[in-house]
């Protein structure tokens, strides 16, 4: 089956009742899902979520392995940047969100009512679409989840190895005095990109990281993706396709059509999704007939 | 042949005709008349300003400026009242700052973002037109008389916060709302708690408009006489406020307070004084705003 395409362009009134008439609970989670092999950094089951009443995710269920990348990809309004925020609780700062459903790491449940936000955020680290440095120099923008975590260690080494983790040391190393913002755009992601590993965290989540970025600072990003799976386990939300096929070692396909928004497609590993897809859908979208 | 072609091609006219000189004529038009509107205010200040100038400038000498206040206007002077507004002034901002950049903190940053706060906010906008006097009523019944403190120090000082508080809550939320979410999200991401945010990210960023509207306010405090005259400032004071907790309840007068009390002596050499008087306010009022503009462009610059 292939996207329809309606006859009437449906108002909004129309549009939500179209979501009433199809509660959640009927709606059934994709069957082509793959379990991943070998250690889970999470498992979500039945995830949905509602901004203000408004749906924007339907019973996603996936396993994300450890120390892999795995990619999220899907047209715009897929939910795939939700998806990504739900999994450090960034959703929690939106008024009006309500969230339904399983997300455990490493079999702690994320949701739990005795976990607190900030212990979650501190393993799980993130990196945004829009480069985000603080108006700060680079050595404090890098020292500060250091700070505020209330590290006890040799703070200008801690800084020195994340900036070389995040292969920005080199271009950097004689003005750490400098401000963030002085850097050039993919600089800027890759400072961020080093602040969050001066965290020490266990994940980093990237939601588009390169798309403001160009083919160069891009193929960085890249390279360091794939350099650091080795040893921290990654997300990316991604609009490039091609990407994707690049960096990822698992990928999921989310879509929203006129009756589901923000539902799992199809889940597989990289290649496979990519060479030969279960669903029709993830092909049409992987071969470029839409999105 | 060619040559015919070519003047047959009639040249395109690119001069303003019809529809566009009209349009160009009504432009060039309204530059003056705002030209004109802008100068109607200027012109009269400028006035009123060369005026009080004439007057006042033969008075205006260090006898003035360090002189108690006197019955002979020759050997009036104005020096309780410099030390009067710098006093109640210090402590003006002591007590309101705080109070409203915490209160503005609150509520861009923590507060559930409903009706009850909109409501809230709009009554701050509303008591920020509220006239002075209303204050000083105010003053008057909780300060001097309820907490009796007298017309003092303190009492006045404690008016004139409420009275900026409104006003400063506002610039502060203003600037607090113009940090980019982008700075908050980053921050919580890293696994800082949301004070942590706004202690190290969020306050940092709105300082310079914080600091901006606080100048501000205070230069409207520092021109303030109807709250004052109302809580009993308008008194002869002829010894400085002692630099102690007591000192907070000693009475007190403020340079507009002498210069309106100077305005309404019959004897026309206290025309003068008065005159004098508002020299120096006006140049006090003035270098605080100035003084507005460079902190906020310093900061902006870092």
């Amino acid at each position: 089956m292939s996207i329809r395409v309606r006859a009437t362009t449906p108002t909004d009134d129309q549009a939500r009742e179209a979501l009433r008439g199809k509660p959640a609970a009927e709606h059934k989670p994709s069957q082509n899902v793959a379990k991943p092999e070998g250690e889970l950094a999470f498992s979500i089951s039945d995830l949905s979520l509602w901004y203000s009443g408004k749906q924007a995710l339907t019973r996603v269920g996936l396993d994300i392995p450890r120390k892999k990348v795995t990619a999220l990809i899907g047209p715009s309004g897929c939910g795939k940047s939700t998806l990504i925020r739900c999994l450090n609780r960034m959703n929690d700062l939106i008024p009006g969100v309500t969230i339904e459903g399983n997300v455990t790491y490493r079999n702690a449940d994320i949701y739990g009512s005795d976990v607190d936000p900030v212990e979650v955020r501190r393993r799980i680290g993130m990196v945004f679409q829009k480069p985000n440095p603080f108006p700060k120099s680079i050595y404090d923008n890098v020292a500060f989840g250091a700070r505020v975590n209330g590290f006890r260690g040799n703070l200008d080494d801690l800084v020195e190895s994340s900036l070389k983790r995040a292969a920005l040391w080199d271009e950097v190393k004689d003005d750490l005095k400098k401000s963030g913002l002085a850097l050039s755009g993919g600089q800027q992601q890759r400072l961020c990109i080093a602040r969050a590993l001066a965290n020490n965290p266990d994940v980093i989540l990237m939601d588009e990281p390169c798309s403001a970025l160009d083919p160069i600072a891009t193929l960085k990003i890249e390279d360091l993706m794939r350099e650091l799976a080795t040893d921290y386990t990654i997300v990316v939300v991604t609009h490039n396709m091609q990407q994707a096929a690049r960096v990822s070692d698992y990928t999921a396909f989310m879509l929203t059509d006129e009756e589901i928004t923000g539902q799992l497609i199809e889940y597989a590993p990289t290649e496979t999704m990519f060479t030969q897809p279960a669903d029709q859908r993830t092909e049409d979208y992987i071969s470029g007939r839409f999105g | 042949m060619s040559a015919a072609e070519t003047t047959t091609q009639a040249a395109v006219t690119l001069q303003a005709e019809g529809s566009v000189a009209r349009r160009q004529t009504w432009s060039r038009a309204s530059r003056w008349i705002l030209l004109v509107a802008t100068l109607l205010g200027l012109v009269v200040l400028v006035i009123l300003g060369i005026d009080n100038a004439i007057v006042g400038i033969p008075s205006l000498d260090w006898d003035f400026l360090s002189n108690y206040p006197s019955r002979f206007a020759e050997r009036a002077g104005i020096r309780s009242s410099i030390l009067g507004s710098v006093w109640v002034l210090v402590f003006t901002v002591i007590l309101a700052i705080p109070v409203a950049v915490g209160a503005a903190v609150w509520m861009e940053e923590f507060a559930p973002q409903n009706a009850i706060l909109t409501t809230v906010r709009l009554n701050i906008a509303n008591l920020a037109g509220v006239p002075s006097i209303i204050y000083g009523i105010l003053g008057l019944a909780v300060f001097v008389r309820l907490m009796e403190l007298g017309p003092s120090i303190l009492a006045g000082a404690l008016t004139l916060a409420l009275m900026i508080l409104p006003m400063t809550v506002i610039t502060s939320v203003e600037a607090i709302s113009q940090v980019p979410p982008s700075i908050r999200e980053g921050s919580l991401a890293l696994g800082a708690t949301r004070w942590q945010t706004v202690w190290n990210h969020v306050l940092p960023g709105a300082m310079p408009g914080i600091l901006t509207g606080t100048i501000l306010a205070v230069a409207r405090a520092a021109g303030e006489t109807a709250a004052l005259i109302m809580i009993g400032a308008f008194t002869f004071i002829a010894f400085d406020p002692s630099l102690s907790f007591n000192g907070l309840l000693d009475s007190f007068t403020t340079l507009p307070i002498q210069v309106y009390n100077w305005t309404i002596r019959p004897q026309p050499e206290f025309r003068a004084n008065a005159a004098a008087g508002i020299i120096v306010l006006m140049v006090a009022v003035i270098g605080l705003n100035a003084l507005a503009l460079v902190v906020r462009d310093r900061l902006r610059r870092n």
